[in-house]
């Protein structure tokens, strides 16, 4: 009866060996880790590709060039070369060197009598230095003035939003009337006035950078931490012994790791803002040294008669800040695992 | 809610007095003498000159008279301009830096939530792509970099608009654009991801199978849910606009409170300088304290903690 009723008789089952069944619920596929699966989705968003390779290139470009561009060679002036327009080898229209007079196209560096093999890719300025060298110089002031930020920022605000979040309570109550306090506080004006008592210079600027921008590093990081510590696996390396310096060094810093870059990648943007903004107003890196903020102030001097002057520094400083928004974003849902596919 | 309103007041005042002690040791810290040519002038003179402004006085006692007249928004006078009250000088300069910023944020908000709206309507086209490359160019250029370049093609250029003054509206027209431009940029990614999320949502399948028109949908179901959140945006904006304004002002030399502030950086005019950064702070957590209370108001959902 039952046999009828299935369909099914004896001969119709076949024995599977031990070892077909072991390959049929193997995983073939590798196994990621958290950084290799981020990489993978990371590769996917075209534009946060292109400009993880640009901001290399831009870093290479800065600090590879200091034998090249230099505070020596970068102030080296010659009367003979002012103002030069852009001319490169080759004749590529609107990198020939020419500017217009009276209408009329004619050949800059012909004019100011100099011989066939002189090139400034980018022109010179006003005292006839290669605006060049300026800006790769400029570029690396700006990008170090942005990284020391960015590890003051680091240190104030993991050190600040563990602590707050770790002890709870009290302690927590009264850090983060400290954080609403410090945020309502303009960054403008914290720059100002730390820039008024300390020496302007790189370190102050950067400082005043961290100061202001700590806020929202120790606010994640706190967020992170509050959940983090309700996890088994705290409660087991607690358990075990471990102490709170252990725990936060060993388990909390890792797990927060997506959270920090992620962070870092809008705070190095917006120190090159403040750096520049402050360069521009005149209250930042002084004279002898450039930062993409000062070329840009020069430039705003004489763009009505040598534009290429304004144009070059601006576009490196937005091309950087947009590379490092698009990353940022990037890394973002790259870290994401709700966005996982 | 009248708790919670005057909890923050206190939170506000207890910062304005930090700031105000900060700004005040900070700038008896500072190298360089307010009197010019001091080393021209003999010591009575310059006896006399402390005693003018009360420079003479113990410390402590300055700072006491300075707390006191700072909370009734007197802050002396100008160092720089003889006999000049500094809370006239501000008074005088508000006006434009306000008529800009007030001008700058709506632009940049209305015009970000049309754009942010159609680009959620047309999701994955050309539209969409190009407004979100526009956003993120928004984002990310600097405003006194859009200033400089509007100034030069706009201006110089095309000749079509003032480049640099404060004499009529067609004067105000570069440095808004300039300045509501990241606003802009903002709102309209803002708006695009929640308009997505909310045209997702089950009462959006309703209003479709009621036969509501996409326009409808759109206009009076999408669109309003997706307002409320981009309030608590216009805080953190109003933020960076008064920075940047400080920087656009001087480009566009608009006789604001930016540009004097600056320039009392560049002159040592301490009066000046705390001045202006006690009004800062205090219009910005004055901004900070309304968008939250609105946001309370207009969303039923969102309850202030007392």
């Amino acid at each position: 009866m039952a046999e009828q009723a299935t369909g099914l008789t004896a001969e119709g089952f076949d024995f599977i060996p031990m070892d077909r069944a072991m390959t049929a619920e193997k995983i073939d596929r590798p196994a990621l880790s958290f950084r290799q699966d981020a990489w993978r989705r990371l590769k996917k968003n075209k534009g946060a590709l292109v400009s993880f390779w640009i901001l290399i290139i831009v870093f290479l470009f800065a600090f590879l060039s200091v034998p090249y561009a230099n505070p020596k060679t970068t102030s080296h002036q010659d009367v003979m070369q002012q103002n030069l327009p852009p001319k490169l080898p080759g004749n590529i229209p609107g990198l020939r060197g020419e500017t217009v007079v009276d209408g009329e196209k004619i050949d800059a560096y012909a004019d100011a009598g100099l011989p066939k093999d002189v090139y400034h890719p980018f022109g010179t300025d006003e005292f006839g230095r290669d605006l060049f060298k300026r800006v790769l110089y400029g570029t690396r002031v700006s990008l170090e003035v942005a990284l020391i930020a960015a590890l003051i920022d680091l240190v104030i605000g993991i050190t600040f939003g563990m602590i707050s979040g770790w002890m709870g309570g009290r302690v927590d109550l009264v850090m983060q009337r400290i954080i609403e306090i410090v945020s309502s506080i303009p960054n403008l004006v914290v720059f100002v006035l730390l820039i008024l008592i300390m020496k302007p210079g790189m370190f102050s600027i950067a400082l005043g950078i961290a100061l202001t921008s700590w806020v929202t590093m120790a606010r994640l990081v706190r967020a992170d931490v509050l959940s983090a510590k309700e996890q088994d696996y705290i409660s087991a390396a607690r358990t075990l012994g471990s102490s709170s310096w252990w725990i936060g060094l060993k388990h909390l810093l890792p797990n927060m790791s997506s959270t920090i870059i992620v962070q870092l990648m809008f705070t190095i943007p917006s120190a090159i803002f403040f750096e520049a903004l402050l360069s521009y107003m005149g209250l930042g890196i002084p004279v002898p040294m450039a930062s993409l903020g000062t070329l840009l102030n020069d430039g705003q001097k004489v763009f009505q008669f040598y534009p290429y002057q304004l144009i070059i520094p601006a576009i490196v400083l937005s091309v950087i800040m947009i590379a490092f928004n698009l990353l940022g974003d990037g890394l973002r849902d790259a870290f994401d695992p709700r966005t996982r596919d | 809610m009248f708790k919670y309103v005057m909890k923050r007041l206190g939170i506000i005042v207890f910062t304005l007095i930090l700031i105000i002690s900060a700004t005040f040791f900070l700038m008896k810290l500072m190298p360089g003498s307010p009197l010019a040519n001091a080393e021209r002038l003999s010591g009575d003179q310059q006896r006399l000159i402390e005693a003018q402004y009360g420079l003479d006085k113990p410390l402590l006692v300055q700072y006491w008279n300075y707390l006191v007249n700072a909370l009734h928004l007197d802050f002396g006078t100008s160092f720089q301009f003889q006999g000049q009250p500094v809370s006239t000088l501000i008074a005088q300069r508000i006006g434009p830096s306000a008529q800009l910023g007030i001008q700058a944020i709506v632009f940049g908000v209305i015009a970000g939530i049309g754009l942010g709206a159609a680009a959620a309507v047309r999701r994955n086209t050309k539209t969409d792509t190009a407004l979100s490359i526009l956003a993120v160019l928004g984002i990310s250029v600097p405003s006194f970099v859009v200033a400089a370049l509007l100034q030069y093609y706009i201006g110089l250029k095309l000749d079509w608009l003032p480049i640099a003054g404060w004499e009529g509206f067609a004067y105000t027209i570069l440095p808004t654009i300039a300045l509501g431009l990241q606003p802009l940029a903002i709102s309209a990614r803002f708006i695009r991801t929640e308009m997505v999320e909310v045209m997702g949502s089950d009462y959006i399948e309703l209003a479709r199978a009621k036969g509501l028109s996409r326009s409808e949908i759109v206009w009076k179901h999408a669109l309003r849910n997706s307002l409320i959140p981009l309030v608590t945006l216009i805080g953190p904006m109003a933020v960076n606009l008064m920075t940047g304004s400080i920087v656009i002002e001087q480009i566009f030399t608009i006789p604001g409170i930016g540009s004097q502030f600056v320039n009392s950086i560049l002159t040592n005019d301490y009066p000046v300088i705390m001045g202006t950064t006690i009004v800062y702070s205090m219009m910005l957590m004055v901004v900070l304290l309304i968008t939250d209370v609105v946001y309370g108001l207009i969303d039923p959902r969102i309850r202030l903690a007392d």
